[in-house]
Protein backbone atom coordinates (compact mmCIF):
# COMPACT_ATOMS: atom_id res chain seq x y z
CA UNK A 1 0.00 0.00 0.00
CA UNK A 2 1.37 3.41 -1.03
CA UNK A 3 1.57 6.09 1.63
CA UNK A 4 -1.04 8.80 1.17
CA UNK A 5 0.34 12.21 0.07
CA UNK A 6 0.11 13.70 3.55
CA UNK A 7 2.58 11.12 4.80
CA UNK A 8 5.10 11.92 2.07
CA UNK A 9 4.88 15.52 3.18
CA UNK A 10 5.39 14.40 6.74
CA UNK A 11 8.79 13.01 5.80
CA UNK A 12 9.80 16.29 4.16
CA UNK A 13 8.82 18.45 7.11
CA UNK A 14 8.73 16.21 10.13
CA UNK A 15 8.11 18.63 12.97
CA UNK A 16 5.24 20.55 11.49
CA UNK A 17 3.56 17.51 9.98
CA UNK A 18 3.89 15.51 13.18
CA UNK A 19 2.18 18.27 15.07
CA UNK A 20 -0.56 18.43 12.44
CA UNK A 21 -0.95 14.66 12.59
CA UNK A 22 -1.21 14.72 16.35
CA UNK A 23 -4.04 17.22 16.01
CA UNK A 24 -5.75 15.08 13.38
CA UNK A 25 -5.58 11.96 15.49
CA UNK A 26 -6.83 13.79 18.54
CA UNK A 27 -9.72 14.94 16.38
CA UNK A 28 -10.41 11.41 15.13
CA UNK A 29 -11.15 10.20 18.66
CA UNK A 30 -9.67 10.44 22.13
CA UNK A 31 -6.19 9.24 21.15
CA UNK A 32 -4.91 9.19 24.67
CA UNK A 33 -1.50 7.53 24.62
CA UNK A 34 -1.54 3.86 25.55
CA UNK A 35 0.97 3.11 28.32
CA UNK A 36 3.89 1.05 27.00
CA UNK A 37 7.00 -0.40 28.62
CA UNK A 38 10.39 -0.66 26.92
CA UNK A 39 11.14 -4.34 27.61
CA UNK A 40 14.42 -4.18 25.62
CA UNK A 41 16.13 -1.32 23.76
CA UNK A 42 13.68 -0.09 21.13
CA UNK A 43 11.09 -2.76 21.95
CA UNK A 44 7.86 -1.45 23.50
CA UNK A 45 5.00 -3.51 24.90
CA UNK A 46 1.54 -2.69 26.15
CA UNK A 47 -0.04 -5.40 28.27
CA UNK A 48 -3.78 -5.97 27.86
CA UNK A 49 -6.20 -6.92 30.63
CA UNK A 50 -7.16 -10.53 31.45
CA UNK A 51 -10.78 -9.78 30.67
CA UNK A 52 -13.33 -10.23 27.94
CA UNK A 53 -13.91 -7.13 25.83
CA UNK A 54 -16.15 -4.77 27.82
CA UNK A 55 -16.79 -1.03 28.07
CA UNK A 56 -14.41 -0.83 31.03
CA UNK A 57 -11.43 -1.98 28.93
CA UNK A 58 -12.54 -0.76 25.51
CA UNK A 59 -11.17 -3.92 23.86
CA UNK A 60 -7.74 -3.54 25.46
CA UNK A 61 -7.35 -7.23 26.30
CA UNK A 62 -4.33 -8.40 24.26
CA UNK A 63 -0.66 -7.53 24.29
CA UNK A 64 0.42 -5.20 21.53
CA UNK A 65 3.69 -3.43 20.88
CA UNK A 66 6.21 -1.97 18.48
CA UNK A 67 9.87 -2.16 17.55
CA UNK A 68 11.84 0.92 16.48
CA UNK A 69 14.65 0.55 13.93
CA UNK A 70 17.04 3.19 12.60
CA UNK A 71 14.68 4.10 9.75
CA UNK A 72 11.24 2.80 10.60
CA UNK A 73 8.88 1.22 13.08
CA UNK A 74 7.04 -2.10 13.02
CA UNK A 75 3.84 -2.38 15.04
CA UNK A 76 2.99 -5.87 16.29
CA UNK A 77 -0.78 -6.26 16.71
CA UNK A 78 -3.01 -3.26 17.09
CA UNK A 79 -5.56 -4.00 19.81
CA UNK A 80 -9.23 -4.90 20.03
CA UNK A 81 -10.86 -1.75 18.67
CA UNK A 82 -10.12 1.18 16.35
CA UNK A 83 -9.84 3.37 19.47
CA UNK A 84 -7.11 1.16 20.98
CA UNK A 85 -5.29 1.31 17.65
CA UNK A 86 -5.36 5.11 17.73
CA UNK A 87 -4.06 5.10 21.30
CA UNK A 88 -1.25 2.76 20.27
CA UNK A 89 -0.39 5.14 17.45
CA UNK A 90 -0.23 7.99 19.95
CA UNK A 91 2.19 5.90 22.04
CA UNK A 92 4.39 5.26 18.98
CA UNK A 93 4.42 8.93 18.06
CA UNK A 94 5.41 10.04 21.53
CA UNK A 95 8.45 7.71 21.40
CA UNK A 96 9.68 8.26 17.87
CA UNK A 97 9.13 10.32 14.75
CA UNK A 98 10.14 7.46 12.49
CA UNK A 99 7.35 6.21 10.24
CA UNK A 100 5.42 3.02 10.87
CA UNK A 101 6.48 0.93 7.90
CA UNK A 102 4.83 -2.35 8.90
CA UNK A 103 1.94 -3.63 10.94
CA UNK A 104 2.26 -7.34 11.74
CA UNK A 105 -0.91 -9.20 12.74
CA UNK A 106 0.08 -12.29 14.71
CA UNK A 107 -3.29 -13.90 13.82
CA UNK A 108 -6.93 -13.14 12.98
CA UNK A 109 -8.44 -12.63 16.44
CA UNK A 110 -10.25 -9.33 16.87
CA UNK A 111 -8.42 -8.32 20.05
CA UNK A 112 -5.20 -8.29 17.98
CA UNK A 113 -6.29 -6.74 14.69
CA UNK A 114 -9.18 -4.34 15.17
CA UNK A 115 -6.85 -1.38 15.67
CA UNK A 116 -5.24 -1.84 12.22
CA UNK A 117 -7.10 1.14 10.80
CA UNK A 118 -4.97 3.54 12.87
CA UNK A 119 -1.95 2.78 10.65
CA UNK A 120 -3.15 3.46 7.11
CA UNK A 121 0.34 4.13 5.76
CA UNK A 122 1.86 0.84 6.90
CA UNK A 123 2.14 -2.40 4.96
CA UNK A 124 0.09 -5.12 6.62
CA UNK A 125 2.07 -8.32 7.24
CA UNK A 126 0.39 -11.59 8.21
CA UNK A 127 0.13 -15.32 7.67
CA UNK A 128 -0.78 -16.51 4.19
CA UNK A 129 -4.12 -17.71 5.66
CA UNK A 130 -4.88 -14.47 7.50
CA UNK A 131 -7.02 -12.69 4.92
CA UNK A 132 -9.22 -15.71 4.24
CA UNK A 133 -9.57 -16.62 7.93
CA UNK A 134 -10.56 -13.11 8.92
CA UNK A 135 -12.92 -12.68 5.97
CA UNK A 136 -14.83 -15.76 7.13
CA UNK A 137 -15.27 -14.28 10.61
CA UNK A 138 -15.30 -10.54 10.15
CA UNK A 139 -19.06 -10.01 10.30
CA UNK A 140 -19.34 -12.11 13.47
CA UNK A 141 -16.42 -10.29 15.10
CA UNK A 142 -17.83 -6.89 14.22
CA UNK A 143 -21.27 -7.82 15.50
CA UNK A 144 -19.73 -9.02 18.79
CA UNK A 145 -17.71 -5.84 19.18
CA UNK A 146 -20.84 -3.76 18.53
CA UNK A 147 -22.66 -5.76 21.22
CA UNK A 148 -19.79 -5.42 23.65
CA UNK A 149 -18.81 -1.78 23.14
CA UNK A 150 -21.64 -0.25 21.10
CA UNK A 151 -22.08 0.11 17.34
CA UNK A 152 -19.86 3.19 17.04
CA UNK A 153 -16.88 1.22 18.42
CA UNK A 154 -17.02 -1.16 15.45
CA UNK A 155 -17.67 1.49 12.81
CA UNK A 156 -15.25 1.56 9.91
CA UNK A 157 -13.73 -1.86 10.44
CA UNK A 158 -13.43 -3.57 7.07
CA UNK A 159 -11.72 -6.60 5.62
CA UNK A 160 -7.96 -6.17 5.81
CA UNK A 161 -5.80 -6.11 2.74
CA UNK A 162 -2.76 -8.18 3.63
CA UNK A 163 0.13 -6.59 1.72
CA UNK A 164 2.77 -9.13 2.71
CA UNK A 165 1.52 -12.71 3.15
CA UNK A 166 3.94 -15.02 4.94
CA UNK A 167 3.80 -18.74 4.17
CA UNK A 168 7.07 -19.67 5.88
CA UNK A 169 9.64 -17.07 6.93
CA UNK A 170 10.27 -13.43 6.16
CA UNK A 171 12.66 -10.64 7.23
CA UNK A 172 11.34 -7.13 7.77
CA UNK A 173 14.05 -4.48 7.53
CA UNK A 174 13.63 -1.49 9.82
CA UNK A 175 17.12 -0.07 9.15
CA UNK A 176 19.96 -1.50 11.25
CA UNK A 177 17.49 -3.98 12.62
CA UNK A 178 15.52 -6.76 10.91
CA UNK A 179 12.61 -8.65 12.38
CA UNK A 180 12.12 -12.32 11.57
CA UNK A 181 8.56 -13.41 10.92
CA UNK A 182 7.75 -17.11 11.09
CA UNK A 183 4.47 -18.66 9.97
CA UNK A 184 3.16 -21.81 11.67
CA UNK A 185 0.88 -24.65 10.59
CA UNK A 186 -2.54 -24.71 12.31
CA UNK A 187 -2.12 -24.29 16.07
CA UNK A 188 -3.89 -21.57 18.11
CA UNK A 189 -5.51 -20.66 14.76
CA UNK A 190 -4.67 -21.55 11.16
CA UNK A 191 -2.86 -18.24 10.74
CA UNK A 192 -0.33 -17.79 13.56
CA UNK A 193 2.95 -15.97 13.06
CA UNK A 194 5.69 -15.04 15.53
CA UNK A 195 7.98 -12.01 15.40
CA UNK A 196 11.58 -12.28 16.57
CA UNK A 197 13.85 -9.29 17.12
CA UNK A 198 17.30 -10.91 16.97
CA UNK A 199 18.97 -7.65 18.05
CA UNK A 200 17.54 -8.01 21.56
CA UNK A 201 16.42 -11.64 21.57
CA UNK A 202 12.80 -10.58 22.04
CA UNK A 203 10.16 -12.94 20.67
CA UNK A 204 6.55 -11.82 20.16
CA UNK A 205 4.68 -15.12 20.18
CA UNK A 206 1.21 -13.78 19.47
CA UNK A 207 -1.32 -16.20 20.93
CA UNK A 208 0.95 -19.19 20.42
CA UNK A 209 1.72 -18.45 24.05
CA UNK A 210 -0.79 -17.50 26.73
CA UNK A 211 0.53 -16.60 30.17
CA UNK A 212 -1.93 -16.47 33.12
CA UNK A 213 -4.96 -16.26 30.80
CA UNK A 214 -6.29 -19.66 29.76
CA UNK A 215 -5.21 -20.63 26.21
CA UNK A 216 -8.06 -20.65 23.66
CA UNK A 217 -8.05 -23.37 21.00
CA UNK A 218 -9.39 -22.02 17.72
CA UNK A 219 -7.26 -24.19 15.43
CA UNK A 220 -5.86 -27.51 16.57
CA UNK A 221 -4.70 -28.61 20.03
CA UNK A 222 -2.40 -31.26 18.58
CA UNK A 223 -1.04 -28.77 16.06
CA UNK A 224 -0.46 -26.29 18.86
CA UNK A 225 1.52 -28.81 20.90
CA UNK A 226 3.68 -29.44 17.83
CA UNK A 227 4.06 -25.72 17.22
CA UNK A 228 5.32 -25.30 20.77
CA UNK A 229 8.24 -27.62 20.00
CA UNK A 230 9.17 -25.42 17.05
CA UNK A 231 8.60 -22.31 19.15
CA UNK A 232 10.90 -23.57 21.89
CA UNK A 233 13.71 -23.78 19.34
CA UNK A 234 13.56 -20.02 18.67
CA UNK A 235 16.66 -18.26 20.04
CA UNK A 236 14.92 -15.89 22.45
CA UNK A 237 16.04 -14.27 25.68
CA UNK A 238 12.56 -13.04 26.53
CA UNK A 239 9.07 -13.54 25.18
CA UNK A 240 6.11 -11.23 24.80
CA UNK A 241 3.09 -13.57 24.91
CA UNK A 242 -0.23 -12.72 23.29
CA UNK A 243 -1.69 -12.36 26.76
CA UNK A 244 0.10 -11.98 30.09
CA UNK A 245 3.39 -10.54 31.28
CA UNK A 246 6.60 -10.46 29.28
CA UNK A 247 8.82 -13.22 30.59
CA UNK A 248 12.55 -13.79 30.76
CA UNK A 249 13.60 -17.45 30.79
CA UNK A 250 12.86 -19.23 27.57
CA UNK A 251 11.62 -21.81 26.78
CA UNK A 252 10.80 -22.67 30.42
CA UNK A 253 7.91 -20.19 30.22
CA UNK A 254 6.12 -22.57 27.84
CA UNK A 255 5.67 -25.21 30.51
CA UNK A 256 2.35 -24.11 32.04
CA UNK A 257 0.63 -23.87 28.67
CA UNK A 258 1.99 -27.26 27.65
CA UNK A 259 0.57 -28.78 30.83
CA UNK A 260 -2.83 -27.25 30.09
CA UNK A 261 -2.97 -28.43 26.47
CA UNK A 262 -1.67 -31.88 27.40
CA UNK A 263 -4.34 -32.28 30.08
CA UNK A 264 -7.04 -30.99 27.73
CA UNK A 265 -6.11 -33.57 25.10
CA UNK A 266 -5.93 -36.32 27.74
CA UNK A 267 -9.31 -35.36 29.21
CA UNK A 268 -11.04 -35.44 25.82
CA UNK A 269 -9.35 -38.68 24.72
CA UNK A 270 -10.59 -40.34 27.90
CA UNK A 271 -14.12 -39.12 27.25
CA UNK A 272 -14.04 -40.43 23.69
CA UNK A 273 -12.69 -43.76 24.86
CA UNK A 274 -15.45 -44.01 27.45
CA UNK A 275 -18.04 -43.25 24.75
CA UNK A 276 -19.18 -40.01 26.37
CA UNK A 277 -20.95 -37.60 24.03
CA UNK A 278 -19.92 -34.04 23.34
CA UNK A 279 -22.53 -32.38 25.59
CA UNK A 280 -21.77 -34.63 28.53
CA UNK A 281 -18.04 -34.17 28.12
CA UNK A 282 -18.44 -30.39 28.09
CA UNK A 283 -20.76 -30.42 31.10
CA UNK A 284 -18.26 -32.38 33.13
CA UNK A 285 -15.41 -30.17 31.98
CA UNK A 286 -17.27 -27.02 32.98
CA UNK A 287 -17.16 -28.11 36.60
CA UNK A 288 -13.42 -28.69 36.57
CA UNK A 289 -11.48 -26.04 38.42
CA UNK A 290 -8.33 -25.23 40.30
CA UNK A 291 -5.86 -24.87 37.50
CA UNK A 292 -5.40 -21.20 38.31
CA UNK A 293 -5.99 -19.84 34.81
CA UNK A 294 -7.78 -16.53 34.32
CA UNK A 295 -11.10 -16.88 32.41
CA UNK A 296 -10.93 -20.67 32.79
CA UNK A 297 -14.70 -21.05 33.16
CA UNK A 298 -15.35 -19.06 30.00
CA UNK A 299 -12.85 -20.73 27.72
CA UNK A 300 -12.32 -24.24 29.02
CA UNK A 301 -15.76 -25.56 27.95
CA UNK A 302 -15.20 -24.05 24.50
CA UNK A 303 -11.77 -25.65 24.30
CA UNK A 304 -13.23 -29.03 25.23
CA UNK A 305 -15.85 -28.62 22.49
CA UNK A 306 -13.28 -27.75 19.83
CA UNK A 307 -10.82 -30.44 20.89
CA UNK A 308 -13.58 -33.07 21.07
CA UNK A 309 -14.47 -32.37 17.43
CA UNK A 310 -10.77 -32.50 16.55
CA UNK A 311 -9.93 -35.73 18.34
CA UNK A 312 -12.95 -37.82 17.39
CA UNK A 313 -11.26 -38.33 14.03
CA UNK A 314 -8.21 -39.99 15.62
CA UNK B 1 -5.78 13.26 4.93
CA UNK B 2 -9.39 13.50 5.91
CA UNK B 3 -12.15 11.44 7.42
CA UNK B 4 -11.96 8.41 9.62
CA UNK B 5 -8.46 6.95 9.23
CA UNK B 6 -9.81 3.41 9.35
CA UNK B 7 -11.76 4.02 6.16
CA UNK B 8 -8.48 4.68 4.38
CA UNK B 9 -6.81 1.51 5.61
CA UNK B 10 -9.81 -0.70 5.13
CA UNK B 11 -12.28 -1.24 2.45
CA UNK B 12 -15.66 -2.39 3.50
CA UNK B 13 -16.36 -6.01 2.68
CA UNK B 14 -19.74 -6.65 1.14
CA UNK B 15 -22.27 -8.02 3.61
CA UNK B 16 -21.66 -11.75 3.51
CA UNK B 17 -25.03 -12.91 4.74
CA UNK B 18 -28.41 -13.02 3.09
CA UNK B 19 -31.05 -10.38 3.58
CA UNK B 20 -32.85 -12.57 6.11
CA UNK B 21 -30.20 -11.67 8.63
CA UNK B 22 -31.41 -8.10 8.62
CA UNK B 23 -34.50 -9.24 10.44
CA UNK B 24 -32.56 -10.30 13.49
CA UNK B 25 -31.78 -8.27 16.56
CA UNK B 26 -28.72 -9.48 18.39
CA UNK B 27 -29.37 -10.22 22.03
CA UNK B 28 -33.13 -10.14 21.66
CA UNK B 29 -35.04 -12.20 24.19
CA UNK B 30 -36.70 -15.47 23.20
CA UNK B 31 -40.24 -14.13 23.26
CA UNK B 32 -39.35 -10.78 21.84
CA UNK B 33 -41.57 -9.42 19.04
CA UNK B 34 -38.71 -9.45 16.53
CA UNK B 35 -38.08 -13.14 17.22
CA UNK B 36 -41.82 -13.85 16.98
CA UNK B 37 -42.09 -12.01 13.72
CA UNK B 38 -39.14 -13.92 12.34
CA UNK B 39 -40.66 -17.24 13.34
CA UNK B 40 -43.93 -16.28 11.67
CA UNK B 41 -41.98 -15.72 8.46
CA UNK B 42 -40.10 -19.01 8.81
CA UNK B 43 -43.22 -20.94 9.72
CA UNK B 44 -45.01 -19.65 6.64
CA UNK B 45 -41.96 -20.49 4.49
CA UNK B 46 -41.45 -24.03 5.73
CA UNK B 47 -44.93 -25.14 6.79
CA UNK B 48 -47.30 -22.85 4.85
CA UNK B 49 -50.55 -22.49 6.76
CA UNK B 50 -50.44 -25.82 8.61
CA UNK B 51 -51.18 -25.72 12.32
CA UNK B 52 -48.25 -26.44 14.65
CA UNK B 53 -48.98 -27.70 18.15
CA UNK B 54 -46.82 -27.57 21.24
CA UNK B 55 -45.21 -30.99 21.55
CA UNK B 56 -45.29 -31.13 25.35
CA UNK B 57 -43.59 -34.27 26.65
CA UNK B 58 -43.63 -36.04 23.30
CA UNK B 59 -40.65 -34.21 21.88
CA UNK B 60 -37.59 -33.06 23.80
CA UNK B 61 -34.83 -30.73 22.66
CA UNK B 62 -31.53 -30.46 24.49
CA UNK B 63 -29.20 -27.60 23.64
CA UNK B 64 -26.65 -25.67 25.66
CA UNK B 65 -27.99 -22.38 27.06
CA UNK B 66 -24.87 -20.70 25.76
CA UNK B 67 -23.08 -21.90 22.67
CA UNK B 68 -19.51 -22.70 23.69
CA UNK B 69 -18.00 -22.92 20.25
CA UNK B 70 -20.22 -21.14 17.71
CA UNK B 71 -19.07 -23.55 15.00
CA UNK B 72 -20.06 -26.68 16.95
CA UNK B 73 -23.26 -26.49 18.98
CA UNK B 74 -24.75 -29.88 19.88
CA UNK B 75 -28.52 -30.31 19.45
CA UNK B 76 -30.24 -33.43 20.75
CA UNK B 77 -33.84 -34.28 19.93
CA UNK B 78 -35.69 -36.84 22.05
CA UNK B 79 -38.53 -38.55 20.22
CA UNK B 80 -40.98 -40.45 22.37
CA UNK B 81 -42.39 -43.67 20.85
CA UNK B 82 -45.96 -42.38 21.36
CA UNK B 83 -45.19 -39.48 19.05
CA UNK B 84 -45.00 -41.85 16.07
CA UNK B 85 -42.91 -39.33 14.17
CA UNK B 86 -42.23 -39.84 10.48
CA UNK B 87 -40.38 -36.61 9.85
CA UNK B 88 -38.29 -34.17 11.84
CA UNK B 89 -37.25 -30.64 10.93
CA UNK B 90 -34.48 -28.73 12.71
CA UNK B 91 -34.47 -24.95 12.47
CA UNK B 92 -31.99 -22.36 13.73
CA UNK B 93 -34.10 -19.19 13.43
CA UNK B 94 -31.43 -16.52 13.16
CA UNK B 95 -28.95 -18.30 10.92
CA UNK B 96 -28.53 -17.16 7.31
CA UNK B 97 -30.14 -20.44 6.21
CA UNK B 98 -32.41 -21.35 9.14
CA UNK B 99 -33.43 -24.84 7.94
CA UNK B 100 -30.59 -27.00 9.27
CA UNK B 101 -32.02 -30.42 8.40
CA UNK B 102 -35.21 -32.13 7.29
CA UNK B 103 -35.12 -35.78 8.30
CA UNK B 104 -37.41 -38.59 7.15
CA UNK B 105 -37.47 -41.37 9.73
CA UNK B 106 -37.55 -44.66 7.85
CA UNK B 107 -38.96 -48.06 8.75
CA UNK B 108 -35.65 -49.29 10.22
CA UNK B 109 -35.29 -46.24 12.46
CA UNK B 110 -36.14 -46.30 16.13
CA UNK B 111 -37.57 -43.53 18.27
CA UNK B 112 -35.19 -42.20 20.88
CA UNK B 113 -32.42 -39.67 20.56
CA UNK B 114 -31.30 -37.94 17.40
CA UNK B 115 -28.31 -35.67 17.73
CA UNK B 116 -26.36 -33.38 15.45
CA UNK B 117 -24.22 -30.23 15.63
CA UNK B 118 -25.07 -26.85 14.23
CA UNK B 119 -23.46 -23.50 13.69
CA UNK B 120 -25.02 -20.65 15.60
CA UNK B 121 -24.48 -17.12 14.32
CA UNK B 122 -26.47 -15.10 16.80
CA UNK B 123 -28.61 -15.33 19.87
CA UNK B 124 -31.33 -17.52 18.46
CA UNK B 125 -34.26 -19.83 18.97
CA UNK B 126 -33.68 -23.38 17.79
CA UNK B 127 -36.64 -25.62 17.01
CA UNK B 128 -37.50 -29.22 16.38
CA UNK B 129 -40.74 -29.80 14.49
CA UNK B 130 -41.98 -33.37 14.22
CA UNK B 131 -44.59 -34.59 11.76
CA UNK B 132 -46.55 -37.56 13.00
CA UNK B 133 -47.74 -40.51 10.97
CA UNK B 134 -51.25 -39.03 11.04
CA UNK B 135 -50.01 -35.70 9.69
CA UNK B 136 -49.90 -33.48 12.78
CA UNK B 137 -47.05 -31.03 13.39
CA UNK B 138 -45.62 -30.76 16.89
CA UNK B 139 -42.89 -28.38 17.94
CA UNK B 140 -40.50 -27.74 20.78
CA UNK B 141 -37.93 -24.94 20.99
CA UNK B 142 -34.96 -23.68 22.99
CA UNK B 143 -33.17 -20.37 23.14
CA UNK B 144 -29.40 -20.32 22.69
CA UNK B 145 -27.13 -17.46 23.56
CA UNK B 146 -24.31 -16.93 21.12
CA UNK B 147 -20.75 -17.74 22.13
CA UNK B 148 -18.73 -14.72 23.17
CA UNK B 149 -15.49 -13.11 22.11
CA UNK B 150 -13.54 -14.70 19.31
CA UNK B 151 -15.79 -17.72 18.76
CA UNK B 152 -17.21 -17.72 15.25
CA UNK B 153 -19.26 -20.18 13.20
CA UNK B 154 -16.38 -20.69 10.77
CA UNK B 155 -14.12 -23.52 9.70
CA UNK B 156 -11.04 -23.85 11.87
CA UNK B 157 -8.83 -25.41 9.25
CA UNK B 158 -10.29 -25.28 5.71
CA UNK B 159 -7.23 -26.91 4.14
CA UNK B 160 -7.46 -29.94 6.40
CA UNK B 161 -11.23 -30.26 5.95
CA UNK B 162 -10.80 -30.32 2.20
CA UNK B 163 -7.95 -32.84 2.37
CA UNK B 164 -10.05 -35.21 4.49
CA UNK B 165 -13.28 -34.64 2.58
CA UNK B 166 -15.56 -37.64 2.25
CA UNK B 167 -13.95 -39.73 4.95
CA UNK B 168 -16.60 -41.33 7.18
CA UNK B 169 -16.63 -42.93 10.56
CA UNK B 170 -19.38 -44.95 12.28
CA UNK B 171 -19.32 -45.57 16.00
CA UNK B 172 -21.39 -48.57 17.07
CA UNK B 173 -21.67 -50.25 20.46
CA UNK B 174 -19.63 -53.40 21.06
CA UNK B 175 -22.68 -55.55 21.63
CA UNK B 176 -25.73 -55.21 19.40
CA UNK B 177 -28.78 -57.22 20.46
CA UNK B 178 -31.05 -58.36 17.63
CA UNK B 179 -34.39 -56.56 17.34
CA UNK B 180 -33.54 -53.83 19.87
CA UNK B 181 -32.80 -50.17 19.19
CA UNK B 182 -29.10 -49.43 18.79
CA UNK B 183 -27.51 -45.99 18.94
CA UNK B 184 -25.00 -45.21 16.20
CA UNK B 185 -22.90 -42.13 15.52
CA UNK B 186 -22.02 -41.13 11.98
CA UNK B 187 -19.23 -38.67 11.19
CA UNK B 188 -18.70 -37.37 7.67
CA UNK B 189 -15.63 -35.25 7.02
CA UNK B 190 -16.61 -32.31 4.88
CA UNK B 191 -15.90 -28.57 5.12
CA UNK B 192 -19.65 -27.94 4.80
CA UNK B 193 -18.60 -24.56 3.58
CA UNK B 194 -21.30 -21.96 3.96
CA UNK B 195 -19.95 -20.12 0.94
CA UNK B 196 -21.01 -16.83 2.42
CA UNK B 197 -17.61 -15.33 2.97
CA UNK B 198 -16.01 -12.93 0.60
CA UNK B 199 -12.82 -14.01 -1.13
CA UNK B 200 -10.42 -11.07 -0.89
CA UNK B 201 -8.28 -12.31 -3.73
CA UNK B 202 -10.90 -13.13 -6.34
CA UNK B 203 -13.29 -10.40 -5.10
CA UNK B 204 -16.15 -12.89 -5.34
CA UNK B 205 -18.17 -14.75 -2.82
CA UNK B 206 -16.80 -18.24 -2.32
CA UNK B 207 -19.43 -20.64 -3.67
CA UNK B 208 -21.10 -22.79 -1.03
CA UNK B 209 -19.95 -26.38 -0.78
CA UNK B 210 -21.80 -28.51 1.69
CA UNK B 211 -23.42 -31.89 2.21
CA UNK B 212 -26.98 -31.60 0.90
CA UNK B 213 -28.30 -35.07 1.59
CA UNK B 214 -27.47 -38.07 3.71
CA UNK B 215 -29.21 -41.44 3.48
CA UNK B 216 -28.72 -44.17 6.04
CA UNK B 217 -30.15 -47.63 5.47
CA UNK B 218 -29.89 -51.04 7.09
CA UNK B 219 -30.12 -54.10 4.86
CA UNK B 220 -31.77 -51.95 2.24
CA UNK B 221 -34.42 -50.57 4.58
CA UNK B 222 -34.32 -46.80 5.15
CA UNK B 223 -33.23 -45.53 8.56
CA UNK B 224 -32.86 -41.82 7.82
CA UNK B 225 -33.22 -39.68 4.70
CA UNK B 226 -31.84 -36.24 5.48
CA UNK B 227 -31.77 -33.02 3.55
CA UNK B 228 -29.11 -30.85 5.14
CA UNK B 229 -27.81 -27.31 4.77
CA UNK B 230 -25.07 -24.93 5.90
CA UNK B 231 -26.34 -24.60 9.46
CA UNK B 232 -24.95 -28.10 10.02
CA UNK B 233 -21.40 -27.87 11.39
CA UNK B 234 -18.33 -28.76 9.38
CA UNK B 235 -17.65 -32.50 9.53
CA UNK B 236 -21.39 -33.29 9.81
CA UNK B 237 -22.14 -35.54 12.75
CA UNK B 238 -25.36 -37.48 13.41
CA UNK B 239 -26.33 -39.76 16.23
CA UNK B 240 -29.41 -41.88 15.63
CA UNK B 241 -31.12 -45.11 16.59
CA UNK B 242 -32.02 -48.05 14.41
CA UNK B 243 -33.27 -51.57 14.90
CA UNK B 244 -31.20 -54.40 13.37
CA UNK B 245 -33.43 -57.45 13.14
CA UNK B 246 -30.54 -59.60 11.95
CA UNK B 247 -26.91 -59.41 10.81
CA UNK B 248 -26.46 -57.00 7.95
CA UNK B 249 -25.00 -53.87 6.45
CA UNK B 250 -25.41 -50.32 7.66
CA UNK B 251 -25.00 -48.17 4.58
CA UNK B 252 -24.52 -44.43 4.16
CA UNK B 253 -24.75 -42.34 1.02
CA UNK B 254 -24.01 -38.62 1.22
CA UNK B 255 -24.15 -36.12 -1.64
CA UNK B 256 -22.66 -32.64 -1.60
CA UNK B 257 -23.57 -29.53 -3.57
CA UNK B 258 -20.96 -30.34 -6.21
CA UNK B 259 -22.85 -33.61 -6.72
CA UNK B 260 -19.98 -35.57 -5.31
CA UNK B 261 -21.28 -38.82 -3.84
CA UNK B 262 -19.70 -40.40 -0.78
CA UNK B 263 -20.68 -43.94 0.21
CA UNK B 264 -19.56 -46.30 2.88
CA UNK B 265 -20.95 -49.35 4.66
CA UNK B 266 -20.34 -51.14 7.93
CA UNK B 267 -21.16 -54.77 8.69
CA UNK B 268 -23.27 -55.27 11.80
CA UNK B 269 -23.22 -58.52 13.69
CA UNK B 270 -26.07 -58.91 16.13
CA UNK B 271 -26.04 -60.89 19.32
CA UNK B 272 -29.02 -63.18 19.92
CA UNK B 273 -31.76 -61.34 21.79
CA UNK B 274 -31.56 -62.11 25.48
ZN1 LIG C 1 -5.99 -15.32 19.73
Amino acid sequence: MRPPPAMTAARAAPTLAAAALALLWAGAGAAQELPVREVAPGVFVHEGAHEETAPGNGGDIANIGFVVGEDAVAVIDTGGSPAIGRRLRAAVESRTRKPVRYVVNTHMHPDHVFGNGAFPEAELVGHANLADALARRLETYKARLAEELGPEAAAGIGAPEVDVAVADRLRLDLGGRALEIQAFPTAHTNNDVTVLDPATGTLFTGDLLFVERVPAVDGSALGWLRAMDALAAQPAARVVPGHGPTLEGWPASLAAQRRYLDSLVTEVRQALKAGRGLSETVERAATAEGLGWALFETYHPRNVTAVYAELEWE
Amino acid sequence: MSGDPSSIRYRRGAAPFGALLLLTAAGAAAADPVEDERWELLRATYFADRAIEDAGQLLGLEAPKRAQDAAIVPLKVLLSPELRAKKLTLIVDDNPVPLAAAIDLGEASAPGALETRVRVNEYTNVRAVAETEDGRLLMTSRYIKAAGGCSAPALKDPAQSLARMGKMKMNLPDRIPAGSPVTAQLLISHPNNSGLQFDQVSRFFIPPHYIRSVSVSYNGKPVLEMTTDISISEDPNFQFSFVPEADGMLEVRAVDTKDKVFTESWPVKVAPAS
